[in-house]
């Protein structure tokens, strides 16, 4: 019998967590490349793209928050249990304005 | 069993469990106990989206409906303190997840010292933000209290191209400025409660507190700190950036 991999532990026992230590060179990146986000998404704003500002502003919003959520948050570190209700908590987010968007977009609201 | 025989049980949670006596007996292991923890801290951020997230659609929504008066109402925002004040939030994130290495090493000093960083960083901000606040007053930008439309009903000297507003869309800057401090103010009174347990934090730290392997308050607090952090990552484009131009 062979030692179990660790996607067999995980299945077995989705919130195994083996205590991992992210080293102060990771999170000097992650501040760095969070620094430099900020820097573009400033120099961005400067330039007329039309509908565009708004998306590049949004994506590096976005880029910014999931760097942030993964490293200094700790969650590309742990476990299934955390991964999924992070996951789960901003799916369930998405759908609740989706659904409030798809109600006043569907309207006449907002023409007076 | 009478009161006797429980108090000549063995203690529990001492060494002859083998295990730390910071482990609650309701729990396997130390592992299970860390990950009960921040599963629960997870799950009050998660409520805390939700919260922040009503308040962003209904950004979303208005910024549709009174589009000229959100750009109007944004360009009078400084950029040059909001990207001061994202940067100074960046590094206190930094310090903040230094500040939790620190305890996972188990360093007293450097706990003490990212933490104190953190707190000072976190100070900063909110003074960049009580000075913006307190321009915006002084300009009578603050819906409610001393609103005045003059500011949208001429062409603003730092952005020519803008066309003055009508005076019913120039109301409707009220609704952007109402949205600007209604955010703005939820995300600094969670920098305030932030920085006040931090200095709870601090204060347990000086005392020899979380660098004995016990860390979950610092863990979950360092889970806090970001997650104000990614508001405001946010909130910096939305309020000051994307409407730049048009």
């Amino acid at each position: 019998m062979s030692e179990p991999t660790q996607h067999e532990v995980l299945d077995t026992e989705p919130t195994h967590h083996a205590t991992h230590i992210v080293s102060p060179k990771v999170y000097g990146v992650i501040f760095a490349s969070l620094l430099f986000f900020t820097g573009l998404t400033v120099a961005a704003s400067y330039l007329e793209l039309g509908v565009f500002n708004a998306i590049v502003a949004i994506a590096i919003a976005c880029i910014k928050a999931v760097l942030v959520i993964l490293f200094f948050m700790h969650v590309k570190y742990s476990s299934r249990l955390t991964k999924l209700t992070v996951a789960a908590g901003f799916f369930t987010f998405f759908v609740l304005i989706t659904m409030s968007l798809t109600d006043y977009i569907s309207r006449a609201w907002g023409l007076w | 069993m009478d009161s006797q025989a429980i108090a000549t049980q063995p203690a529990h949670g001492q060494e002859e469990h083998g295990h730390p006596p910071y482990l609650r007996h309701h729990f396997a292991t130390v592992e299970q106990q860390r990950e009960t923890a921040s599963f629960g801290m997870w799950l009050f951020l998660l409520t805390e989206i939700m919260f922040f997230g009503g308040m962003f659609t209904a950004y979303m929504i208005y910024r549709n409906w009174y589009y000229p008066a959100f750009v109007a109402g944004s360009h009078q925002l400084k950029i040059w303190a909001g990207t001061m004040n994202t940067a100074v939030l960046i590094c206190s994130s930094f310090t903040m997840a230094m500040g939790v290495h620190a305890a996972e090493i188990r360093k007293r000093s450097a706990l003490l010292r990212w933490l104190t960083l953190t707190i000072l960083l976190g100070t900063v901000f909110l003074g960049i933000k009580a000075y913006e606040w307190h321009d915006e007053w002084v300009h009578h930008h603050v819906p409610g209290l001393n609103f005045s439309i003059s500011d949208f009903t001429h062409v603003d000297p730092h952005y020519l191209a803008d066309k003055p507003l009508p005076p019913d869309m120039a109301e409707k800057t009220q609704v952007y400025f109402s949205l600007y401090f209604a955010m703005t103010g939820m995300h600094a009174l969670h920098m305030i409660i932030g920085v006040s347990i931090l200095l709870i934090l601090l204060v347990k730290a000086w005392g020899g507190a979380y660098t004995t392997g016990h860390m979950t308050t610092i863990e979950n607090f360092g889970l806090y700190w970001h997650f104000v952090d990614i508001v405001w990552i946010f909130l910096f484009p939305l309020l000051y950036l994307i409407s730049r131009h048009q």
